[in-house]
């Protein structure tokens, strides 16, 4: 007898929104309030597992096709390149800058490079994390 | 009695009433007998108590600062939806690896049920 998720699975699909809309506000807010990469990553694959628990991994994988191994390599190669980008300009090393900008919807904004920084911590934190939990779940 | 006593009292009633039904949810853990009246108690109140908590920080934050906190409402929101849904899959799980019933029960319709198939 197959057990009847329909309970679990319905409140999942409302409950991934209110997650994944959470973790991206923790990213952005991380400049001036609590958060960052790191936390907004981590609250992003904790989604990701919801959605493993309540559905089988080989339809989140047919669903979202990506290969978490690779997203953490290219967060990696992101913060690096944000690092070695500030070379070019006579710089040192991870320097940053920020400007105001003036964006179509968002008005007047404060635009700093330190959040392409993390957006590589993001990358590098949703895959590592990712990758960990489908080894441990797909071992025998 | 400026207006600002007046907010310190409702928020004091709301955070007093979450404690205390906390309280008496863990009292419930400890008192009954089985799995599913335990369950039955701590989703519940604790549920409630946790709600009356929220939203008491919530209006303290709305009427002494002017802080519209989206955060909290969304807290509300999202313990309101998942606590209920947690308590059903505890319960189902038990139920599921034959953990017994008290010896209080009358009648059990989902054991005849799972056997008539």
């Amino acid at each position: 007898m197959s057990p009847n998720d329909v309970l679990l699975r319905t409140v999942t699909k409302a409950a991934i929104v209110i997650i994944l809309t959470f973790s991206i506000y923790l990213f952005f807010g991380g400049h001036h309030n609590p958060g960052g990469g790191f936390i907004g990553g981590l609250s992003v694959a904790a989604g990701l597992v919801l959605l493993f628990l309540a559905f089988d991994i080989e339809t989140v994988r047919k669903n979202i096709p990506i290969d978490f191994k690779k997203m953490a390599g290219f967060g990696v190669l992101i913060a690096v390149l944000t690092g070695v980008s500030s070379l070019f300009f006579g710089e040192p090393f991870l320097n940053q800058t920020f400007g105001h900008f003036h964006l179509p919807i968002f008005g007047e904004t404060e635009l700093a490079t330190a959040v392409l920084f993390d957006v590589g911590v993001a990358l590098a934190v949703i895959g590592t994390a990712i990758t960990i939990i489908l080894s441990i779940s797909e071992g025998k | 009695m400026n207006e600002n006593v007046y907010i310190n009292i409702i928020v004091a009633i709301f955070l007093l009433f979450g404690t205390i039904l906390s309280f008496l949810s863990a009292i419930g853990l400890i008192r009954l007998p089985d799995v599913y009246s335990r369950s039955h108690a701590v989703s519940k109140s604790a549920s409630l108590g946790v709600l009356c908590t929220l939203f008491g920080a919530f209006l303290f934050f709305l009427l002494t600062d002017g802080y519209f906190s989206i955060r909290l409402i969304l807290g509300i929101f999202f313990v309101f939806l998942t606590s209920p849904v947690v308590s059903h899959l505890l319960n189902r799980a038990a139920y599921h690896s034959k953990v017994e019933l008290t010896k209080e029960t009358v009648q059990d319709d989902l054991k005849e049920f799972l056997e008539g198939e």
